[in-house]
């Protein structure tokens, strides 16, 4: 495990249990999920308790206990998304992925999950896939923006 | 640079203010030099980077420099059209020299006077 | 150094997004290529605003307006604008039904209607660059309060402007100050919310994107008014480009010692500490946000001891939004009657008498133009809707627009005269909100989109007091049946009397106002909900349940001569029919995902 990436997250931070939400954000965006002895080795440094970190990371959307695909895909449901039928890009992907939301392909190259407005809600519907954003998708590219990856 | 006075503001303001008001459009004078095909084969560019000199060595914050097409009278080229706030219509310069900049923003741009000698005529279409 | 030309390239998420970075390379590589690269030279700036046309850039100072570029579209325009003078017709933008383009930005009606006081900056100065900001006359607000103004002076210019809280409720932002001066506590906090939880809004993002200091110096002139020496943002995690440039504005303010000890070398000590959210819309209350700045799960509490008396670790706190901090420094430069000459009503007498400077939304939806504006308040929804906005997509019937997100509602065709004002927004069961505003037309069902906003609220919910997280769990399974055809009337009634009893028993606001969707998609567009229980209609042909999808025989072998694409997209194999010959759906096997009506290029396929 990349005990070093997370020494140096830590280290970035005071070390004071209100930092705790900040660490477990940048765990989050380095490993893509956070593991149970990640969690584990967080609280002590920070002297929080493993039921509070636990808390937090089920409470807040940023958090994942399990691991995501290697392009994790996101889809946009926020209002604008939704109005331009955010849903059935939704359904397209799930149906071409044959997972739902939430789940990761055998082969841990996909996940699904559906966020709430990026931000762009000019470009609506929005789905990002890995670090890249795709605008006004319509529903009949989506199996032809997957091919790229 | 490190911690500034209320003073360093003013300062501040002003060196970056050229840039900024020239991105609002804001300006007194507009100097229209014309680059089409014919006149960039006559110097125009040469006269283009004369001009910005000039204005720069002059520290004008209220220049506006830009560019259009072909004037129409390739043969008068290299030409540019200047237009001040305020006066009745702008004038086109024709067949220029870097000289001639120097005395034309010296004159026109900053004391108002047309210089006639190079002046094709007064009064043409505004670009603005 | 100063050039003839400046290509401002619009570097705003939105264009981000669309690739307006690789529009900049292109661009300067091709400057270069030209030997053009001490004429011209090329900007990134904010969000423009006109995120529909991105990505985009503005050339000054002629303010011509190019659109929708390509990066294959940029060796001819910079040949044809930069050498040769030619405006590129073909990149400008031509308003939707209309033949001339229109070469000016001044001159596009989508920025002509605006007014610009929090967003003055946008397009005109690289955020990155702090001597950019003060080059406008930034910095300036803070040298006067420091020198000419004591710290209630600052409050009384506050509160003569009127300006009120842009982060949904209204509050009077004057009088917050002057209550949480007014608590003898050896600390005092300032935070500023950046959380901009409701879905389909990015005011705040935008904001921060394209004018990060006058945040900054808006939150150092409250703190030197309520004698604050610490502050922080409260920004969400899923801008990382609104992060990085408050990141560097902080860092560039403090290299000025605009942040730190001794501003200005007066006895005023101030920094601001960037904290991110983890994606939690109820964060965006002020309770939870402080306890989510203290490393807790953000749940509300019980405001009978109020933030600006006990907020952040028990220490009076001011919470105020982006762009409420950011109007504060060009009401003290340009003083209260200049901004309160802006907008309706009076607030001479009574704070919350009227609404007063600009308002900031995100316009979204299916309205030509979205993008991002800023209205003098009291403009009208129809102003905003046809003349900004540039009226519905593809010529489709206006429906309703939504105001406020979660907590706001929906606002039907007979309201559109409506002026944008708190009160006003407020009696016709919306309100104003952060700055959301989402356009639905004829094919957007109401039932469903209160579903959808219910669903949103339920699921974020945080769980702590009963009537909210049991009352819109019920309210959503209504509204689910209701969607599947099995609803009744009695439902109706259910589903009304729930809706107040969650309003008025909720802990916190986001309960307190989640049935606002709901209550005004009742109140407005009843028949639609009537339609649902009553003849198993979706008159917005949207829920799946309600609706067939059928080819029309003669549009499809007439028209597109039995072209197959339907039959090829169906994932269900539910289209029979060959090439050259009528197809029809196989009512048995389809889905109803709706691929078909997308890809049929000759609108043979109708929604019953
Ligand atoms: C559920 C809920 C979500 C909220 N989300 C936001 C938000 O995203 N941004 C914001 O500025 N205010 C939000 N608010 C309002 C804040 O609680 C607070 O009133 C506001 O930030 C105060 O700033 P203002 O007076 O400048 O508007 C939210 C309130 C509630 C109840
Ligand atoms: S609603 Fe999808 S980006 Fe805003």
């Amino acid at each position: 495990m990349d005990a070093q990436a997370v020494e140096t997250i830590l280290q970035n931070h005071p070390k004071d249990p209100s930092s705790i939400i900040q660490v477990l954000l940048d765990i989050q965006n380095e490993l893509y999920y956070l593991p149970r002895e990640v969690l584990e080795h967080v609280s002590k440094s920070l002297n929080v308790p493993l039921s509070r970190t636990y808390s937090l990371a089920t409470f807040y959307k940023a958090f994942s206990l399990k691991p995501k695909g290697k392009y994790p895909i996101a889809v946009c449901t926020g209002t604008a998304c939704h109005v331009q039928g955010a849903v059935r890009i939704l359904e397209q992907i799930e149906r071409e992925l044959s997972i739902k939301e939430g789940e990761t392909t055998p082969d841990k190259k996909f996940s699904v999950e559906t966020v709430r407005c990026l931000g762009c809600c000019g470009l609506a519907p929005v789905v990002t896939v890995g670090k890249n954003l795709h605008g006004k998708v319509p529903m009949a590219k989506v199996s032809k923006i997957l091919k790229q990856y | 640079m490190g911690k500034i006075a209320i003073e360093d503001l003013a300062k501040i303001q002003e060196a970056a203010r050229y840039k900024i008001a020239l991105r609002q459009g804001a300006g007194r004078v507009r100097i229209n030099v014309h680059m089409g095909t014919c006149g960039i084969a006559a110097g125009a560019r040469g006269i283009l980077t004369a001009v910005m000199k000039e204005i720069e060595a002059r520290n004008l914050h209220d220049v506006i420099i830009t560019n259009s097409g072909c004037a129409g009278l390739c043969s008068q080229e290299p030409m540019m059209t200047i237009e001040v706030l305020g006066e009745p219509a702008p004038v086109k310069y024709v067949l220029l020299t870097p000289e001639k900049i120097t005395k034309i923003i010296d004159m026109h741009v900053l004391k108002g006077q047309v210089v006639k000698e190079c002046a094709l005529a007064l009064g043409s279409e505004r670009t603005r | 150094m100063a050039y003839r030309t400046y290509l401002m390239v619009c570097a705003g998420t939105g264009c981000v997004a669309n690739q307006s970075m690789k529009i900049k390379d292109k661009l300067e590589s091709e400057i270069r290529k030209r030997g053009l690269q001490d004429e011209v030279s090329v900007v990134t700036t904010g969000c423009n605003g006109f995120c529909a046309v991105g990505p985009l850039m503005v050339v000054q100072p002629d303010g011509i307006f190019y659109q929708l570029l390509k990066e294959t579209d940029i060796p001819f325009l910079v040949e044809e604008h930069f050498v040769k003078g030619r405006l590129v017709k073909e990149l400008l933008y031509t308003p939707p039904r209309e033949k001339a383009p229109i070469p000016k930005m001044s001159d596009i009606p989508f920025f002509a209607d605006q007014t610009l006081i929090v967003l003055r900056n946008r397009g005109l100065i690289n955020p990155e660059n702090i001597d950019e900001y003060i080059a406008r006359g930034g910095y300036q607000a803070l040298a006067k309060v420091l020198t000419l103004m004591t710290p209630d002076q600052v409050i009384q210019e506050i509160k003569a402007s009127g300006l009120r809280g842009r982060g949904g409720g209204g509050f009077p932002t004057g009088i917050k100050w002057e209550t949480c001066k007014n608590v003898p506590s050896d600390t005092h906090y300032v935070i500023c919310n950046a959380d901009e939880g409701d879905p389909g809004a990015f005011m705040d993002r935008s904001t921060i994107e394209s004018d990060p200091h006058a945040v900054i110096e808006g939150m150092l002139i409250g703190a030197y008014a309520i004698g604050s020496r610490e502050g922080y943002v409260y920004i969400r995690n899923e801008y990382p480009i609104a992060l990085e440039r408050l990141q560097v504005a902080i860092k560039q303010a403090r290299e000025y010692g605009l942040l730190g000890q001794k501003i200005f070398n007066k006895d005023f000590d101030f920094e601001i500490r960037i904290v991110r959210g983890a994606g939690a819309f109820v964060c965006g209350e002020s309770t939870a946000l402080m306890a989510s700045i203290e490393g807790r799960p953000g749940e509300p509490r019980a405001k009978y001891v109020h933030t600006v008396e006990r907020g952040l670790w028990d220490k009076p706190t001011c919470l105020n939004n982006v762009e409420t901090w950011a109007n504060v420094p060009q009401i003290i430069e340009k003083g209260a009657g200049w901004f309160s000459s802006i907008g309706t009503g009076d607030v001479t007498s009574d704070a919350w008498g009227g609404s007063k400077g600009t308002k900031v939304f995100s316009l979204a939806g299916k309205v030509n133009n979205t993008g991002l504006i800023e209205v003098p308040m009291g403009i009208t929804l129809r102003k905003i809707i046809f003349d900004i906005g540039g009226g519905i997509k593809d010529g489709k019937k206006f429906k309703a627009v939504q105001t406020g997100g979660p907590s706001g509602g929906f606002i039907p065709e007979s309201l559109l005269d409506l002026p944008v004002d708190y009160e006003e927004l407020t009696k016709v069961g919306s309100m104003m909100g952060s700055g959301g505003m989402v356009v639905a037309d004829e094919n957007n069902c109401m039932v469903d989109m209160a579903k959808y906003f219910l669903a949103f609220t339920q699921a974020e919910s945080c769980g702590k007091c009963v009537p909210c997280r049991e009352g819109t769990k019920r309210m959503l399974d209504i509204l689910e049946k209701i969607t599947v055809g099995k609803g009744t009337e009695e439902d109706l009634v259910l589903l009304e009397e729930l809706s107040n009893m969650v309003v008025e028993s909720s802990l916190c606001a986001l309960g307190g106002s989640a049935p606002n969707p709901v209550l005004t998609t009742l109140k407005y567009f009843r028949e639609e909900y009537e339609a649902h229980v009553k003849d198993k209609h979706c008159p917005g042909h949207s829920c799946r349940e309600l609706i067939q999808y059928i080819i029309d025989p003669e549009l499809c072998l007439g028209k597109g001569h039995g072209c197959h694409v339907c039959a090829k997209n169906c994932p269900d194999g539910a289209i029979v029919g060959e090439t050259k010959q009528v197809h029809t759906i196989d009512v048995m096997k389809c889905g109803k995902c709706g691929i078909c009506y997308d890809v049929c290029k000759f609108d043979a396929i109708h929604i019953e």
